[in-house]
């Protein structure tokens, strides 16, 4: 089969009774296996590292599990923004699961990971759980930020998940920063500071790089290269599109996107460079199937037969799904029943954040300082509403 | 301007209305007062600021310091000087002249709970940093619902210096006060640069910290309690730098002084003028401006920059919502002028609030003016 002809299995320490393995239940096997990435890796001023990934079963069948959950919830977050339960922006990221979840692979959570607003499923990557995150778009008391941030402010900090922000660009010195704290502390982590392909003009950009390198700081900027900055495809908004290659004097990699475990691949890669040598650029050439965001029907500066295109060829899960059957991992059935598992648990936790409750009016004055002095504050008739801020 | 400050500082009440401004009394305090009149020490406003930085350094290592220049140059104005020979170039970090890129470093660095000190040449090139300053800083506690706190401090010179023209002379209070979620601060004296600075510094919010090129030089008297490494000045309280009762007039950082000389010109011609330091921005202590027009009925609102939304516009709205009976006449405001600031020596005299123009707003306010020409 075409999938399994792309796939160079190195017979590693391999468990035996291939038979056996297909008769079990999905493999939670913890035994390595090397996969090849799908194309190799493009460095600039620098050595790429190997294509071949070492996984284990278990990992690979986690992958096609949290990238299933992630493309459900975006897909469920699409309809209640139609059903009005979401206002205001709403970017979605399926396409793209492949890099927050391979991403995550690859490190730890003392790595601290910043980025911009299409951040929903890089905040489960991270940690996050459903219902706080259905209740955060929907304006409600459970959400990760209360209902006060909304889809663009998502943050965990318990694990080193710094948001989740809207201003392009603003999230790549933010996060040269956080790593900047990282080696003012002399901790062996690094972040993640992920912009997109618009973003990559920035000259903010520039700035942090210049100094992350000056200061040997262990940022990865990680540039999600879906092509189109909102209606803006790269080559209009670019002299250079290839971004792994504009850091300059920073070195960088290019790596296929779709392709988790080349993710995998790279961000190890990049945090062991990063900590020991200064920054690197990390080029991820991904896809969003949705528009840049809900008001963006992202068919009119896209035909139809590219976004179709990418879905029959590239897909993140339909990749991994290939690669679980190819390996005996799980049968197709099971594999089914884990989506409609998946489907079960994504309604379940809308129906749960559906039932909490609006934020309290109070609210509306909470954490504007985290030490306010009482000092009053107003609402839009002071001599109606005003409140004393702790 | 000098004679000025060591005569209100020395005289009882002003002395008695200092300690009460300062920490809880110490036996230390008590001992400065009784040998007050001898007047303690002298510090200039940029020994101050060096100080603080370097005690707030000293018993933090988070504290970190951030700017062009502030390291092997010592200071663009020297008010880093000798601190990266002490802390290192680890805490001391000149960076290059990316405002967006380092302020927003320093801001990511805050996010992890480092605190930096980030020093702008002026607050003229904040204006290059100000997405990080008022997106990324002031808004994060609330819209992580307090999750993602920003002990940051952005301190440099603001306002007009001399002949520095228009791009390096604006005033940025009015800009950053507006904004929920920051604390501004300016200090005039010596002390309120020291007491100030470490709150700020030792605050867990972003601060904007506005100080004064032309007050860096100056000296100002202080006392032991203000030379303690614990010494702090509490943020959001106003000080009453001269007590009055027939106007008040307030002011902040470098307008301070001239409100003092022209409250002696005034005192001259028998009309006592309160002068509030406002000290705090942002918070603004309403309660201390609306409890000195509801003793005088009578207010100015002196500042130096541009005069439409500024920092008076707001004094003045305070006054009308929470003490409008008490005013005897309408609230006067003396500000820079409605121009970008020019060059030439007199056109920027004329662009800058001059002790004449106190004095005379002040009398306006009391009905002492000269008739004013009558109006179509």
């Amino acid at each position: 089969m075409a999938a399994a002809a792309l796939l160079r299995r190195v017979p590693a320490a391999r468990a035996p009774a291939t038979a056996l393995m297909a008769a079990r239940a999905i493999s939670g096997s913890t035994a390595p296996l090397t996969i090849e990435t799908s194309v190799p890796f493009t460095s600039h001023i620098v050595d790429p590292p190997s294509r071949d990934v070492t996984t284990t079963p278990a990992e690979i069948l986690t992958f096609f599990h949290d990238m299933s959950v992630m493309r459900r919830m975006e897909i469920a977050a699409d309809s209640l923004y139609k059903a009005k339960l979401i206002r205001g922006f709403c970017h979605l990221y399926d396409g793209q699961e492949a890099v927050a979840v391979g991403m995550e692979a690859a490190i730890t959570r003392s790595d601290s990971i910043i980025t911009a607003y299409r951040d929903h499923c890089t905040y489960l990557a991270r940690g996050g759980d459903l219902v706080s995150a259905f209740a955060e778009l929907m304006g409600r008391q459970a959400g990760c930020s209360r209902g006060k941030g909304g889809s663009m402010h998502f943050y965990k900090k318990d694990a080193n998940f710094y948001g989740g922000h809207g201003i392009v660009g603003a999230q790549v010195p933010l996060g040269c920063g956080l790593a900047f704290a990282q080696k003012y502390r002399k901790e062996e982590s690094a972040t993640f500071a992920l912009y997109g392909d618009g973003a990559a003009n920035q000259g903010q950009l520039f700035e942090a790089l210049n100094i992350s390198a000056l200061w040997k700081l262990p940022a990865i900027l990680v540039c999600e290269n879906n092509h189109y900055g909102m209606g803006t495809a790269e080559w209009r908004a670019a002299k250079s599109p290839a971004y792994y290659k504009r850091g300059d004097y920073v070195p960088g990699l290019k790596v296929d996107g779709m392709d988790v475990l080349a993710v995998k691949q790279a961000c190890k890669f990049a945090k062991e460079h990063a900590i020991a040598n200064g920054p690197i650029v990390l080029e991820m050439d991904t896809y969003r199937y949705h528009g840049h965001s809900m008001s963006d029907p992202g068919s009119t500066y896209r035909t139809r037969d590219e976004i179709s295109g990418v879905r029959q060829e590239r897909d993140p899960i339909e990749r991994v799904r290939k690669l679980i059957l190819a390996h005996d991992l799980a049968t197709p059935a099971e594999l089914k029943d884990m989506e409609k598992e998946i489907r079960k648990e994504v309604d379940d936790a809308i129906a749960k954040a559906k039932e909490s409750p609006i934020p309290d009016t109070s609210e509306l004055f909470t954490n504007v300082y985290v030490k306010g002095f009482g000092v009053e504050s107003f609402g839009a008739d002071r001599k109606e509403l005003r409140a004393t801020l702790p | 301007m000098l004679g000025a400050a060591r005569r209100q500082l020395g005289s009882g009440p002003m002395l008695g209305q200092v300690l009460r401004r300062l920490r809880p009394a110490t036996a230390a305090a008590a001992e400065a007062a009784r040998g007050y009149s001898a007047a303690a020490r002298e510090m200039t406003v940029r020994e101050a600021l060096n100080t603080a930085l370097d005690e707030e350094m000293s018993a933090d290592p988070s504290v970190f310091l951030m700017g062009e220049e502030v390291g092997e140059y010592q200071g663009a104005y020297k008010i880093t000087k000798g601190l990266l020979d002490k802390y290192g170039p680890d805490r001391v970090l000149d960076t290059p002249i990316t405002e967006a890129g380092f302020t927003g470093i320093a801001v990511g660095a805050a996010y992890q709970g480092l605190r930096p000190v980030v020093e702008f040449m002026t607050f003229n090139f904040s204006m290059q940093a100000i997405d990080h300053i008022i997106n990324s800083a002031a808004k994060s506690n609330y819209m992580s619902a307090g999750q993602i706190s920003v002990p940051i401090v952005f301190r440099g010179p603001n306002g007009a210096a001399a002949g520095v023209g228009a791009q390096h002379s604006q005033c940025y209070a009015a800009w950053y006060a507006h904004v929920p979620g920051l604390k501004v601060l300016a200090p005039y004296s010596a002390e309120d640069a020291r007491g100030l600075l470490k709150s700020a510094i030792r605050d867990p919010d972003p601060v904007v910290f506005l100080e004064n090129e032309l007050l860096y030089g100056e000296s100002f008297p202080i006392s032991a309690e203000v030379l303690d490494s614990s010494f702090s000045l509490p943020i959001g309280k106003a000080k009453i730098e001269r007590e009055g009762k027939d106007v008040t007039i307030t002011a902040y950082s470098k307008m301070v002084g001239y409100a003092l000389q022209a409250a002696e010109i005034l005192s001259k011609e028998g009309i006592s003028a309160e002068v509030i330091n406002l000290r705090s921005i942002r918070p603004l202590d309403r309660a201390a401006i609306n409890a000195s027009v509801r003793k005088t009925n009578r207010l100015v609102t002196l500042e130096e920059g541009f005069p439409q939304h500024g920092i008076g516009s707001e004094i003045c709205m305070s006054v009308v919502e929470e003490s409008f009976e008490y005013l005897d006449a309408p609230v006067e405001r003396i500000a820079g002028a409605d121009v970008p600031m020019p060059y030439a020596a007199n056109l920027e005299r004329m662009a800058v609030p001059q002790v004449d123009d106190i004095v005379r707003a002040a009398k306006r306010a009391c009905y002492r003016a000269a008739p004013m020409a009558a109006t179509a």
